[in-house]
């Protein structure tokens, strides 16, 4: 081992972050893409009307962008369990092994199998099986989802297993799966995905509104965007009620942290806002709503929970980074709650595709949800120090045994070339979205399954052409 | 050991085997064209090259997604003590494989200003070959392991043997891409292949020589087991069966044929592949882990043995579809694009 283990597990940690972050963005909003895309197919299907085909192929080139993205970064994690927390890998590997092998298996193979179809079948294979495809991919990306969050929660929440000799074995395969926290991390994120691309959807509808450009296809977007972020939106702050109480009875060190509730003798306030000082084990400058918290967590104004002090100190979480990440991620919620309610206001009075005050903020907002996503990880993942399962490994013990300079090589390697590919790629999608939905040129350049990135590069091209103007 | 305990992970070990073999074949392939880009000169030689590896890479690097999630899932203290030991060339392959893969898309985006992803395409083909080699070179001269863990230095891995390994890697995937050229397309590309192959080929049996003579007198395990009566007897058509390999491949190349030299290359492969199954077997991390020592628990073997055995076919079944939907030669100027 080397002499500064801390060191080694901060930079392995950061690693980690940095990489899955940069991974998340693309998968979030590919399973909310795929499910739109396959909505305006189906839409297409039963009106027969040209412009929701248009709005699926348009959203299709930008989708093949994403995927491709979320897949090369998504092997790096694959391979990271290994060389960065091998303990990790060791003790879990019985039980978090399969359910990733599964997550191979049955997700990214059947997405890569129909993506080939979705992607380059509109003009070969008959309307049905083309939206059939795109069902099936976004039937694909939900149960990506599903194994990577069963594991990530099992993770937060585990059972279904026993340890013997420092390492886990499966008891129950339905308790491991199906932990407790599991369906409402995997209904939270899941919304998450959904309400983000809504968000983008309805920013791009605004930005082509405000532009007097593609009014019939922004008027789409626009109507969708507002109809998926008004059901959606409030359903999401009752999901996230609920994910919260079932934190505070499985991880009230991390329901403490993201309240900044220190004294669990009294109940908690509703810090809207502080700086939390976990040296001196108070909050500063606090601004509060009296027994707010209480009510919110244990759904009682005089109800108690746990505080951060029932906790000794080495199995505190940080608290700032949880504090901080989780306002950041209420406000956008409520944010897109009254974005939707408005929109949804402005729709029934007929005047949403004309209020210039309204279509103008909502241009910019195209980003909010993938923030809101990052610091929902954030609260999660932070919240669960210091443990890297709960209550099972700490996440120092979960490290590989290599120096900490080779960490710190990689970490920096893996920061210069991330951020130059997918710089790259953001910057395509950026054009294309400019570019907008024109009627589809049939290049002769027609590719083949298995190869989600020609679309990509196709559309890419198509954008670079135009120089991304309008 | 129950029955299960010492079946199951015979089983795995034979499933990530032929994984990791589809693997190198595939990619192998189409990382030898990003190889043997530099020696192309022309832009439309180098499309055409690229187009004609285009439908497949995706697909094929997927057998290393599998590779290596599935040693996690059969052999995860292997896993743990292989990932570490080999970190930096691991990493290096990674980044090395994002760009490749990227660059390969990119570069018809950026064109005409495309040189930057031409050398990306080649660079990060030759450094994730490069890269695989050191790794199979750096598990075979055995790795430092105490109580279970890893307990060597960052640098164990850089030994004059696992370069070697690297190097010789680098000019069989060359190979392999260069008789994919002389299957896949027609012209001055082929041409130039088939010129550039003779030298290739001999290279590679070099390397393969070299290897063989280097592991038995590095590892007196390896010597016994292929010197030692009856062993020899029963194991001397592995090496006579490449001679005879390499000579056909030779001939192919000489004589003008398009699918000989490919499968002969693959028939070397293979061959080479199965010499260090023989040298090793059962050890996974040579010198002190066995297949049965790195095992999951038999409950977690069985539950993905279940989805392993329903779905792979499928994906067998999709990868043989998309080879055939792409059969044939590709004219110059001719593409996907």
């Amino acid at each position: 081992m080397d002499l500064a283990p801390d060191t080694l597990v901060l930079l392995s940690r950061i690693q980690f972050a940095f990489t899955v972050s940069f991974h998340i963005i693309f998968p979030a909003f590919t399973i909310g893409l795929s499910a739109f895309i396959a909505t305006l197919l189906l839409a297409h299907l039963r009106t027969g009307r040209e412009h929701y085909r248009r709005l699926a192929l348009f959203w299709t080139k930008v989708f093949a962008v994403s995927f491709a993205m979320g897949v090369v970064s998504g092997i790096v994690l694959s391979y990271q369990f290994g060389t960065n927390w091998s303990r990790f890998s060791e003790v879990t590997g019985n039980v978090i092994g399969p359910l990733i092998g599964y997550e191979v298996l049955t997700a990214f193979f059947l997405e890569a199998t129909f993506l080939g179809v979705m992607l380059f079948g509109a003009d070969r294979v008959p309307k049905w099986l083309h939206a059939f495809a795109a069902v099936v991919v976004a039937v694909g990306t939900m149960m990506s989802a599903f194994w990577i969050l069963s594991a990530n929660s099992w993770m937060q929440t585990p059972t279904g297993h026993e340890m013997r000799d420092g390492i886990a074995f499966p008891v129950s395969w339905f308790e491991i799966v199906f932990n407790p926290s599991f369906p409402y991390r995997f209904t939270h994120m899941l919304v998450a995905a959904y309400l983000t691309t809504s968000l983008v959807v309805l920013a791009v509808g605004a930005r082509y509104l405000l532009a007097n450009r593609f009014v019939e296809e922004g008027r789409t977007m626009a109507r969708m965007g507002v109809g998926m972020l008004a059901v959606l939106a409030p359903l999401q702050l009752l999901i996230g009620d609920l994910h919260g109480v079932n934190t505070a009875e499985h991880q009230p060190a991390k329901v403490a942290a993201m309240e900044a509730h220190w004294d669990g003798s009294k109940p908690a306030d509703l810090v809207l806002f502080a700086w939390p000082d976990a040296e001196a084990e108070r909050n500063h400058f606090e601004i509060a709503i009296p027994q707010g918290a209480s009510l919110i967590v244990t759904h009682d104004p005089n109800g108690l929970f746990p505080g951060l002090k029932d906790f000794a100190p080495a199995d505190r979480p940080p608290v700032w980074p949880v504090f901080f990440s989780f306002r950041i991620m209420v406000g956008i919620g409520l944010m897109m709650i009254a974005i939707g309610l408005l929109g949804a206001w402005l729709w029934w009075r007929g005047r949403l595709f004309d209020s210039r005050w309204f279509l103008r903020p909502v241009g910019y907002t195209w980003s909010f949800g993938f923030i809101a996503i990052l610091a929902g990880w954030m609260v999660t993942e932070i919240g669960r120090q210091p443990w890297v399962i709960y209550g099972v490994l700490r996440t120092s013990q979960a490290t590989s045994p290599i120096p900490t300079s080779m960490v710190a090589i990689s970490l920096a390697l893996f920061v210069l070339v991330y951020c130059v590919v997918f710089g790259v790629g953001v910057l395509y999608i950026r054009r294309m979205l400019q570019k907008g939905p024109t009627p589809t040129v049939h290049a002769p350049d027609q590719a083949l399954p298995s190869r989600p990135l020609a679309a990509a590069q196709r559309a890419a091209r198509e954008a670079l052409a135009h120089g991304g103007k309008p | 050991m129950t029955g299960l305990e010492y079946t199951l992970p015979v089983v795995w070990a034979l499933v990530i085997g032929t994984a990791v073999a589809l693997y190198i074949v595939l990619d192998g392939f189409d990382l030898g064209i990003g190889i043997l880009f530099p020696f192309f000169r022309d832009e439309s030689d180098r499309d055409q090259m690229m187009n004609s590896v285009a439908p497949f890479w995706d697909g094929n690097e997927t057998w290393l997604v599998l590779g290596g999630g599935g040693l996690w899932v059969a052999f995860p203290k292997a896993y743990a003590v292989i990932m570490p030991a080999l970190y930096l060339p691991v990493i290096l392959m990674l980044l090395a494989l994002i760009f490749r893969g990227v660059a390969f898309e990119f570069r018809w985006v950026a064109k005409p200003r495309h040189r930057k992803w031409d050398i990306a395409f080649a660079a990060g083909s030759t450094i994730a070959a490069l890269s695989q080699g050191i790794i199979l070179g750096g598990l075979l001269q055995g790795i430092t392991v105490v109580d279970g863990q890893f307990a060597g230095g960052a640098f164990d891995w850089l030994t004059p043997f696992s370069l070697m390994c690297g190097l010789g890697l680098v000019a069989g995937y060359a190979l392999l891409g260069a008789a994919w050229l002389m299957m896949k397309t027609e012209g001055p590309v082929e041409l130039r292949a088939r010129r550039m192959a003779p030298r290739l080929l001999g290279s590679l049996m070099a390397f393969v020589g070299i290897v063989s003579l280097w592991t038995p007198l590095m590892i007196a395990r390896i010597a016994e087991r292929w010197f030692s009566l009856p062993n020899l007897f029963y194991l001397a058509p592995v090496p006579l069966a490449t001679v005879l390999l390499c000579w056909a491949c030779w001939r192919g190349i000489r004589s003008g044929r398009t699918v000989q030299p490919f499968l002969a290359t693959v028939g070397i492969f293979l061959l080479a592949y199965a010499g260090l199954v023989i040298s090793n077997a059962p050890w996974l991390v040579p010198p002190t882990l066995t297949i049965w020592d790195t095992a999951a628990y038999v409950g977690s073997q069985v539950f993905m043995l279940i989805g392993t055995t329903l779905l792979l076919p499928m994906v067998l079944g999709y990868t043989v579809f998309v080879f055939w939907v792409f059969r044939g030669k590709l004219k110059p100027g001719e593409g996907y694009h």
